[in-house]
């Protein structure tokens, strides 16, 4: 009984609340990538020669790569002349006051649940908010400016902030370092930069919220989080884009530097439009995101809940430079229909004493494939190094796949790395032990997945850890929560 | 020139006289390996997926010579090795280069139902069997390129045929010997059909004389019957000049129990490829690994079960101590096609990095595509536990021997589940030396090995 009600579920669940499309006037550039299109952009951006340059170096070295096969996705041929690498939403009162925001696209942001308008805004969290290309709006800057914390959007802060952008700016990943990383760099719109002086414990949440819009474009944000000496912040990461039969490509970049003591958090509920039943559209969700203690005793922890996109290749990594330094990564990847998820992470041991935590947990449905693909990599100089991976699948109907490619790279005698994974269904123990008290198979089968993917779900920001717990349920829907 | 054209150069150069000294069967497969060869056009490399850490193109670069002609090398068996292992009691056989060499104890006291000859004499007196299987059960998309290279050179090689429930009672002992005066490629092929409900152990013993760089390129092809029951121990006791690319395909029908062991005790430079297909409910499987290195040998191990039906078990051990500026790589994984139900798999690569410069690689997967199995998979590497060290030498225990106990002791459930009365005794007495740096000889086998 008990599959055939988990086999319901994967069938279920289609009600994407992000699906709608926001009517609004949308300046958006003629199809095609060419050096043109990189200078029209970095024009309509108003950038310096160098940002100028960075862009041309990363599209002549993009021509002269092949996208990567290795995944083990089933991606369809993408024309990249068929897409539209700027799209910003144009402001329909010209004489309104500088800083303000068009009613319509704050209605949007409101209906995502992300209040921009200055009553509304949420307390405890600050938001840049992104839709299509351009940053629309930045709540509680002020505030944060106070402490010296300064959180934007990259646009903005290559015209305030040029030497702190010109240091960082691809020093994690460079626009050599894999194709949708050259993509990006060449032709990248807005994202966040954030960058938390020496000392400072960031007082709220930072929050980015990225919203596809215009119909027949891309998304190509550019993430920098850089945090200076004993700093703290914590930065969540929200996107969702609405329901076409088109696919849409999303290739980002997220760089992160933790210096000395300093901690990062990183926290994604990836919920972009995942296709309907049938695989019909759906974002393409090929991302970088990699960040580099460099300080010793610094620490970034990655957390993500991918429920979204039709097609996800992300490894959010951790080179562990400083001595001392500490990389975790816990994530919950979840797919059902016919999504498909090569999702994991990259710790690399260089420095001594550095530790990293691996936890991924995997839920496949319908005729879905999830993998969790990850490498630990303990380099020569590097003593006393300590991994620790735990990597479970759960299947959820007997047409999905669950895989696990871990890759594990000792070179220290010194080091203990250490890998588990499992893959299993939900067993008929656990389910008859529910049942037996009293719970329906659907709440029981609602309640063993959430307790499955706790561990990671403890992680998130209490703000996000709701919505994810909610998200989690809304997707498997019929049988969870 | 590119690697792989050489040999292709060199078949295209002496196709005649290669099929003129081998069996038909055999000559037929040569036309479908020639091309995908030159399809494919090279080896694989170091850092391809699969091959991250061996390149395949640099263990077969050297300009070896390829015995087509069949010369002679003459090698007295009873004079080199006398060995075995002593303590079992084995049908004794043996393979010198790659050539079957019949032994009186093989001829005269086989039970029945049990045949070990010549690859190429069995595809002439068995066409029917040897026709059935040969060449049909190796299949890979990934150790393409050495299986057709092995394919297209195969003249020699031997064949084991174990009828319908025929239970050998004792274990069958083929000992491999590479001996050549120049450097020398050896093709070997070995066809093992055990029929429905048979049962047999079988230990292949690699050993090589003498200085001489050799290669030995190997494929075995394993059929196991309905309800057979097949123990296969493959060792390597070879030279820091030998190079090595095993690969072992295996299918398992119905009910069927398969047990391997591959053991890497010594060698230069090795690849081992399993590949298991479970084509029959409620099979069993079980493939052990042990590999110990150290100077600058190089054990790369690479399996690939598959369940393809309902109720199957398999379960997959592979270890390796690694010393000096030894290097290790394991890669493995299990398969769970799409409607084969109630598996499980289970997976487990443990390793030990004895010095500084040792390196070891691990990539354990798992690709499911049914909802109703159990399968896990886990891998660590690391060191001596310190505090056992520690304990041991607070008691007087020299460090060399306190860490020669530990590294025995970590290899132990490997050996033990060897399977061939009297083998995993001897094994215990090999590892024991092997980590004390002492000879590698058995007993009473004068084809020393330097450690």
């Amino acid at each position: 009984m008990g599959n055939e009600i988990i086999d319901d579920v994967a069938r279920e669940g289609d009600d994407y609340k992000y699906g709608f499309v926001t009517e609004i006037d949308t300046d958006i550039i003629p199809v095609g990538l060419s050096e043109d299109v990189v200078r029209l952009i970095s024009a309509k951006k108003e950038e310096p020669e160098w940002l100028l340059e960075f862009r041309l170096k990363a599209f002549r070295h993009w021509q002269t790569l092949e996208m990567p096969r290795w995944a083990h996705l089933t991606i369809p041929e993408i024309d990249y002349q068929a897409i539209s690498y700027y799209a910003a939403p144009r402001t329909r009162d010209k004489a309104k006051e500088p800083g303000e925001v068009d009613p319509e696209l704050l209605e949007t942001f409101d209906k995502l649940g992300i209040p921009l308008a200055e009553r509304n805004q949420l307390a405890g969290m600050a938001v840049d908010a992104v839709m299509d290309s351009v940053s629309v709006k930045t709540t509680h800057r002020e505030k944060l400016a106070s402490m010296g914390v300064i959180f934007c959007s990259i646009s903005e802060a290559v015209k305030d902030y040029p030497d702190l952008v010109k240091k960082y700016l691809g020093s994690v990943v460079g626009y050599r370092d894999n194709f949708f990383a050259a993509l990006n760099s060449a032709v990248f719109s807005d994202g966040s930069f954030v960058y938390i002086p020496k000392g400072v414990r960031c007082p709220m949440e930072l929050s980015t919220y990225f919203r596809i819009n215009a119909m027949g474009t891309g998304q190509f944000e550019r993430t920098l989080i850089v945090a200076d000496d004993d700093a703290y912040v914590s930065y969540l990461e929200g996107c969702t884009a609405p329901m076409r039969d088109e696919n849409q490509l999303h290739a980002a970049i997220v760089e992160i530097v933790v210096e000395d003591r300093a901690e990062v958090k990183y926290s994604t509920v990836q919920n972009w439009y995942a296709g309907d039943r049938e695989g019909r559209g759906g974002v393409y969700n090929f991302v970088t995101k990699r960040g580099l203690c460099r300080g010793v005793k610094s620490k970034l922890s990655w957390t993500q809940v991918e429920t979204g996109s039709a097609i996800t290749w992300k490894y959010p990594s951790c080179v562990l430079v400083g001595d001392g330094s500490v990389g975790e990564f816990y994530s919950v990847a979840v797919t059902r229909n016919r999504q498909q998820a090569d999702t994991g992470t990259k710790m690399i041991h260089v420095g001594n004493d550095t530790r990293s935590t691996i936890v991924s947990k995997g839920i496949s449905a319908g005729r879905s494939e999830n993998s969790y693909r990850g490498l630990v990599k303990v380099a020569p100089g590097a003593t006393g190094c300590r991994n620790y991976t735990q990597c479970d699948s759960l299947l959820l109907g007997s047409q999905c796949g669950a895989h696990t490619f871990p890759y594990i790279d000792v070179m220290n005698d010194t080091a203990i790395v250490e890998h588990e994974a499992t893959t299993s269904k939900i067993s008929e123990e656990q389910l008859f032990y529910c049942n037996q008290r009293g719970i329906p198979t659907e709440e029981a089968v609602g309640l063993i997945v959430n307790g499955y993917a706790k561990e990671v779900m403890n992680k998130l920001p209490m703000e996000f850890a709701v919505e994810a717990q909610r998200l989690l349920s809304v997707t498997l829907e019929g049988s969870v929560g | 020139m590119n690697t792989l054209d050489q040999y292709i150069e060199l078949y295209e150069s002496s196709e005649a006289v290669v099929n003129a000294n081998s069996a038909e069967v055999l000559n037929a497969a040569r036309c479908g390996a020639l091309e995908r060869l030159k399809t494919i056009g090279r080896f694989p490399e170091k850092g391809d997926e699969g091959y991250e850490k061996i390149s395949v193109n640099d263990m077969f670069a050297p300009d070896y010579g390829v015995n087509v002609a069949r010369v002679n090398i003459p090698i007295d068996i009873a004079e080199v090795f006398r060995c075995g292992v002593t303590t079992a009691s084995t049908w004794l056989g043996a393979v010198a280069n790659d050539r079957f060499v019949p032994t009186e104890s093989l001829l005269r006291n086989l039970p029945e139902g049990v045949t070990v000859t010549s690859l190429a004499k069995a595809a002439v007196s068995y066409p029917e069997i040897v026709g059935r299987y040969y060449n049909r059960i190796a299949a890979t998309d990934r150790g393409e390129v050495p299986l057709a290279l092995n394919t297209l050179f195969a003249q020699e090689g031997i064949f084991i045929h174990i009828a319908k429930g025929v239970k050998a009672g004792k274990a069958m002992q083929i000992v491999n010997l590479l001996s050549s005066p120049v450097p020398m490629m050896s093709v070997r092929r070995v066809l093992i059909v055990a029929e429905e409900m048979s049962e047999i152990s079988i230990l292949f013993c690699d050993h090589s004389r003498g200085n001489i760089s050799c290669l030995s390129s190997q494929v075995i092809e394993v059929s196991v019957g309905a309800g057979a029951k097949l123990n296969i121990c493959d060792m390597e006791e070879s030279s820091a000049q030998t190079s090595r690319f095993s690969q072992f395909f295996a299918v398992q029908q119905e009910g069927s129990e398969l047990k391997v062991n591959g053991l890497t005790l010594l060698n230069g430079v090795t690849r081992n490829e399993y590949y298991i297909s479970q084509m029959g409910g409620g099979a069993v499987t079980s493939l052990d690994g042990m590999a110990i290195g150290n100077g600058e040998q190089h054990i790369d191990n690479y399996s690939d079960m598959k369940h393809c039906c309902d109720h199957g078990r398999s379960s997959q051990l592979f270890k390796y101590v690694l010393d000096g500026k030894a290097s290790g790589a394991f890669e493995g994984s299990i398969t769970v096609e799409s409607g084969a139900r109630f598996n499980e798999a289970y997976q487990s690569n443990r390793n030990i990095l004895a010095s500084h410069d040792a390196r070891m690689h691990s990539k354990p997967q798992l690709l499911i595509y049914n909802d109703d199995v159990k399968c896990s998979h886990g891998a660590t590497t690391g060191q001596l536990d310190q505090n056992a060290l520690f304990y041991m030498r607070q008691r007087g225990l020299p460090l060399v021997e306190a860490r020669t106990m530990l590294m025995q002791a970590f290899m132990m459930d490997v050996i033990d589940n060897v399977g061939i009365d009297g083998l995993s005794e001897r094994l215990r007495h090999l590892v024991e030396r092997r980590f004390k740096g002492e000879e590698m000889m058995c007993a009473e086998c004068n084809a020393k090995h330097g450690v």
